[in-house]
């Protein structure tokens, strides 16, 4: 077997130094043979021939893959559900990970809507410290919107090392917000470096849609995909981009379910927008026809929002679609639920708790679909399982890269090995694997995390509380230096005039047929209330606009921003 | 240039009796030369050597164009805003329209929130019954949403011939409707066999946008369009189209204003929405660049929403996706205020009245911007300016043809004719056209209107309250006949599962963490084949069929869904 071609030299399974010698590195921009020296938990040295201290533990990788660690951008351990959790805590969840080749989660903190972001953040912390087996940062998702919460979110991006914040415009009357409401979150993180994330689907529709599958007698999980088609994904996505894109802010759209969805995306990328897309292993692995199984606990296992297509082409086109760029990373939005905590919708699918496994499959899974079909190269491979996730969390080159100075969470990877997914044999502690029955070739034959080996001869090593959170500034270049500069871009004059100084029509100032009232506005040609954006706009003179100009030119931004018009 | 040879060449406009000698004739579908003959204002005879009655007038076409009368489909005449009323009566405005060679208005009314639409309905008829020139007929603006709303549209689609309604996905707080009152609004509609139509665009980010381009200090019209980019629109757009496909209900979008928006319009076509765009005379003539004009009351009357681009290839790219078919028809929004109605918003471009004129330019302009420039033919020249409303307004083939048995509205078209458009010239109300100094080629020389002469040798003759109200009946074929092929395939299926026995979690009552909290629904597992509410009656049926489950992942499984527009209907196998 593939393990038993290493030669351990010293058995010892935790050293601080190690080297890996003869293997053939790979990053996401190239590969290269050469070997690995670690210490403390960081890699020191890369090259030929190293100078090493002596008796230091050394893996023969007999020029296998070395790639960076994976990270797993998309978490939901240990989530809290109706006075239970997810069956994965932080201690399973990551030992998951860690037997698929992740060496980093990210986890979503999801406040009780109208609860403190903070405390929900230090909640999180805590659970995750105990249990960790692995390095973790944590993304906040914002579950309602005021004042204070824009203050938390301003401390969580200060003092506590997040720069992620997800949104939902779906689950309404719980977790939705308003068009209105995206626009001040957009625009706040837009001014303090964050990544807008959002739950792309149309919530208002979902719930009439839902109201009618009930009606008509369909309760079981095939009401969950019938009330969700993939149309709804795709129009929150767009709406999105659009609200992203007005207020200046990078984009980041998690759970990309669906065909439709992606184009949009793909489309907005090709206009400018900055925007990223993130399929999940479900969604690159298997599809939504399993909803009609007549098992019902199976069934019940593929229940997540939005839900898995039941177009059974769209793995591929996705899978296509990351190879392309269009998509830039891979999570698994892992969040396992027990049969019976399924089993709390079995009389109604909108009760079933959401959410399927991956993070263990997540990178077998896009070695199988995407690097043996040839669509993508190993090097992009390492792109969209760790370094792209790195650089838009600004954990680059720390994480994502196998570099003199970068973590030491590595992975030799095996090309040949062969496995088939099954929930006998899985790491997760669900019943049910939405992968189950799935042969995959690509697997991790040793995985190093913070310089220690936690996978060898296929069994885990890992203690639970070792991972470290790892915080996360704002600001990541990857996002921001494109924003920035078309900040700069955002001029918006006033035209000089001459007052008006004609008759003037008597009105009543009720409401209107044209347009909104504007009842609570002061007079606006004072100089400005509040200035949402500081740092870029500012009020210049005068502008001649000459009334055709036949050569006149737009000035605005790749697909951004629309409200750059500087007339020229 | 018109001879008139008959005997009674005195009372041109009176004479219920004409004879059009060698026209060619040009419908949506072909031109050829005939007469044409006219009697009750109805088109009675169309060939050679026709017999006609002696003392005929008769109008010698000499072999140029004849084709069906203009429909205008978007007219806001008279239009009360805040206690003004646009400039433009139902007079005003409907002689202008004729002038332009329009023989047909649809105009929208537009209940104040609070007013009943039918109370509504009768205002606007009222005024216009009493001063219409030409025939007319009304679209009901849902501003609103209540159960009252719903049995007030079955009135006006059952008893008052109207089967077009248009929701508002801007104006927040006066008009707007939330998505999911459109899902409920749009449901309705296709239940009564009506179009949606949609203003496009989304008010809740103009709100916020609007706020942040006063507090920069920026008050004039120019602030218009910089709180109502084009993206906006587009977005709108996109989300109505979501909408429509899911309610499986006809979509009309009114004021294509923009590239961005079109495209969407387009690629949902392609993708076998029934949707339909509607591009105006101001959106295919001019441009948005006006905003910046240093004269107040010049910028001030471009005003209108959604906003004309700023990027001035806009009109050449309506054009051309009007000539290809994507877009299918097109509509004055004739919306005028004078200069010092439009003053009221002299200080906040928010309170500036909204609308531009069109109606009188509305043919000219296309046949100068598509035709001319070789784009389209005359043909679809006629399709977009008349045939294509009537087959979607359920009009054709009365309106929007020329054969025997339709109504005797027409054109004499004169393609070599030029004209210079301009405030001077206009049969308008208002100090400034926002067309001021274009130079069009083709206009009417001869139009015909309910079989009288209203427009010859350049004079108008019209005459007020003649027009009448045209009724129109629900379930268009042109519209609805993709709609109900679509209804039959939407069928539902739940699976047939015994009934889950294993152990349930105990969970707190507190609302789950992932899905809405559904507090008002009863037990449905008992009875899965028994509809409560059952929205589509005549589509959907539950049936039992299901997949196979024993293999877990097949390879040849097809999707049966029609192009674009399934409505859930994802029945596998």
């Amino acid at each position: 077997h593939a393990v038993h071609e290493l030669i351990i030299q010293k058995n010892v399974t935790r050293s601080e130094r190690l080297l890996i010698k003869g293997g053939r590195i790979v990053n996401d921009d190239q590969s290269f043979y050469a070997d690995i020296y670690m210490e403390d938990g960081v890699i020191k040295q890369i090259g030929d021939n190293l100078i090493v201290p002596g008796g230091v533990k050394t893996i023969e990788a007999d020029g296998k893959m070395v790639i960076p660690g994976g990270i797993d951008i998309h978490t939901h351990l240990q989530m809290p559900f109706r006075g239970t959790s997810t069956v994965d805590d932080f201690s399973q969840g990551t030992k998951a990970a860690l037997a698929g080749g992740t060496t980093m989660i990210v986890d979503h903190v999801i406040p009780e809507p109208g609860s403190s972001l903070v405390e929900a953040f230090e909640r999180w912390r805590e659970w995750a410290d105990e249990k960790v087996c692995c390095d973790y940062s944590l993304h906040v998702d914002i579950t309602h919107l005021n004042d204070s919460v824009k203050q938390e979110v301003l401390s969580l991006i200060k003092e506590k090392g997040v720069n992620s914040f997800q949104v939902y415009m779906a689950f309404k009357d719980l977790y939705q917000m308003s068009n209105s409401e995206l626009y001040e979150i957009f625009t706040f993180l837009g001014e303090h470096g964050g990544i807008a994330q959002v739950h792309a689907e149309n919530g208002e529709i979902i719930a009439e849609e839902q109201a009618r599958m009930l009606e008509m007698g369909i309760t079981g999980p095939e009401g969950h995909v019938l009330s969700r088609p993939e149309e709804l994904e795709a129009e929150a996505v767009f709406r999105a981009v659009t609200i992203a894109s007005q207020t200046n802010c990078p984009l980041y759209v998690t759970r990309v379910m669906s065909k439709s969805a992606a184009d949009i995306i793909l489309q907005a990328r090709k206009k400018g927008n900055v925007v990223f897309g993130e399929p999940i292993t479900a969604s690159l692995g298997t599809d939504g026809t399993h909803y009609w199984s007549k098992n019902w606990a199976k069934a019940a296992s593929f229940v997540t929002s939005p839900p898995l297509s039941p177009d059974p082409t769209t793995p591929d086109y996705l899978n296509t679609l990351l190879a392309s760029g269009d998509l830039s990373v891979v999570g698994s939005a892992h969040c396992t639920f027990s049969v019976a905590q399924k089993a709390i919708g079995k009389d109604d699918f909108t009760q079933i708790p959401e959410g399927v496994n991956g993070a263990e499959e997540r990178m077998s899974v896009i070695w199988d679909k995407a690097v043996v079909t040839g669509k993508m190269d190993e090097n992009m491979f390492v792109a969209v399982t760790s370094t792209n996730a790195a650089k838009i969390l600004n954990l680059y080159p720390r994480k994502g890269r196998i570099a003199v100075g970068s973590d030491s969470d590595l992975v030799i990877w095996d090309t040949d090995a062969t496995r088939t997914i099954t929930a006998k044999t899985h790491h997760s502690a669900a019943e049910y694997n939405v992968f189950e029955g799935m042969e995959l070739r690509g697997a991790p034959m040793l995985v190093i995390c913070q310089g220690k080996i936690v996978l060898e001869d296929g069994n885990l090593h890992a203690t639970a509380g070792t991972g470290r959170f790892i915080p996360c500034s704002p600001f990541p270049d990857f996002t921001y230096k494109r924003i920035k500069a078309r900040k700069q871009l955002a001029i918006l004059k006033a035209v000089p005039r001459g007052m008006y100084d004609g008759p003037v029509s008597e009105f009543s100032p009720m409401s209107r047929g044209g347009t909104p009232s504007a009842s609570t506005r002061t007079s606006p040609t004072k100089a400005p209330l509040r200035n949402l954006h500081q740092s870029g706009f500012t009020l210049s003179g005068p502008e001649e606009a000459p009334i055709r100009p036949a050569g006149r030119r737009i000035v605005v931004p790749p697909g951004g921003r629309s409200n750059i018009i500087s007339l020229s | 240039l018109v001879l008139s040879q008959g005997e009674q060449t005195i009372c041109t406009c009176t004479s219920d009796r004409l004879l059009i000698k060698g026209a060619k004739i040009v419908n949506d579908d072909q031109s050829f030369c005939a007469d044409i003959y006219m009697e009750d204002g109805l088109i009675k005879q169309i060939g050679e050597n026709l017999i006609v009655p002696g003392g005929v007038k008769t109008i010698d076409a000499h072999g140029r164009m004849v084709m069906p009368g203009g429909i205008d489909v978007h007219t806001r005449f008279q239009m009360p805003d805040r206690g003004m009323t646009a400039a433009d009566d139902f007079y005003q405005g409907t002689r202008a329209a004729l002038a332009g060679g329009t023989t047909m208005i649809i105009d929208h009314v537009v209940p104040e929130p609070g007013m009943t639409l039918i109370s509504a309905f009768n205002q606007w008829r009222e005024w216009a019954d009493s001063k219409a020139c030409c025939d007319y007929s009304l679209h009901v603006d849902i501003t609103e949403w209540h159960k009252g709303v719903l049995e007030e549209m079955e009135a006006l689609v059952k008893d008052h011939g109207v089967n077009s309604f248009l929701v508002y996905l801007a104006y927040k707080d006066v008009f707007q409707l939330t998505d999911s009152q459109i899902y409920e609004v749009f449901s309705v509609i296709r239940d009564l066999g009506a179009i949606a139509q949609v203003h496009a665009e989304n008010g809740d980010i103009i709100v916020e946008e609007q706020r942040r381009i006063l507090e920069l200090g920026i008050t004039g019209p120019e602030g218009h369009v910089l709180s109502r980019p084009e993206e906006l629109e587009a977005e709108a757009v996109n989300r109505s189209v979501t909408v429509a496909n899911q309610t499986n209900c006809p979509l009309y979008i009114t004021k294509v204003m923009s590239k961005s928006a079109a495209d969407v319009i387009a690629q949902a076509r392609k993708k076998g929405t029934v949707v339909y765009g509607e591009p105006i005379t101001a959106s295919l003539g001019t441009d948005g660049s006006h905003y910046w004009s240093k004269n107040w009351a010049k910028a001030a009357t471009y005003v209108t929403s959604p906003p004309l681009s700023p990027d001035p290839t806009t009109p050449d790219y309506l054009n051309s996706l009007l000539s290809c078919g994507d877009l299918q028809v097109t509509g004055s929004a004739h919306c005028t205020f004078n200069t010092a109605q439009r003053a009221v918003g002299k200080d906040d471009f928010t309170l500036i009245p909204e609308g531009t004129n069109g109606t009188e330019e509305r043919m000219s302009i296309i046949w100068d911007k598509c035709v001319v420039t070789g784009k389209m033919d005359e043909n679809q020249f006629v399709a977009v300016t008349s045939t294509n409303a009537a087959k979607i307004f359920n009009l054709y083939p009365r309106k929007g043809r020329i054969a025997v048995g339709s109504d005797a509205d027409l054109v004499l078209w004169d393609p070599e004719l030029t004209k210079i458009i301009s405030a001077k010239s206009h049969n308008l109300a208002v100090e400034y056209n926002i067309f001021e100094g274009t130079e069009v080629r083709g206009s009417p020389l001869v139009v015909i209107s309910q079989g009288k002469i209203v427009l010859e040798d350049g004079n108008l003759h019209t005459t007020e309250g003649s027009g009448r109200y045209v009724t129109r009946k629900p379930f268009p074929d042109y519209v609805y006949k993709r709609i109900k092929a679509r209804s039959r395939l939407a069928e539902l299926r739940g699976v047939p599962r015994g009934l889950y026995d294993g152990p349930v979690c105990e969970v707190s009552v507190t609302p789950k963490a992932m899905t809405p909290a559904s507090s008002a629904k009863t037990s449905p597992a008992k009875q899965p084949d028994q509809p409560v509410r059952n929205l589509h009656q005549s589509g959907f049926s539950l049936s039992g069929a299901q997949i196979d489950d024993n293999i877990p992942r097949r390879n040849t499984q097809r999707i049966v869904a029609p192009p674009g527009g399934r409505t859930n209907i994802t029945s596998l196998g």
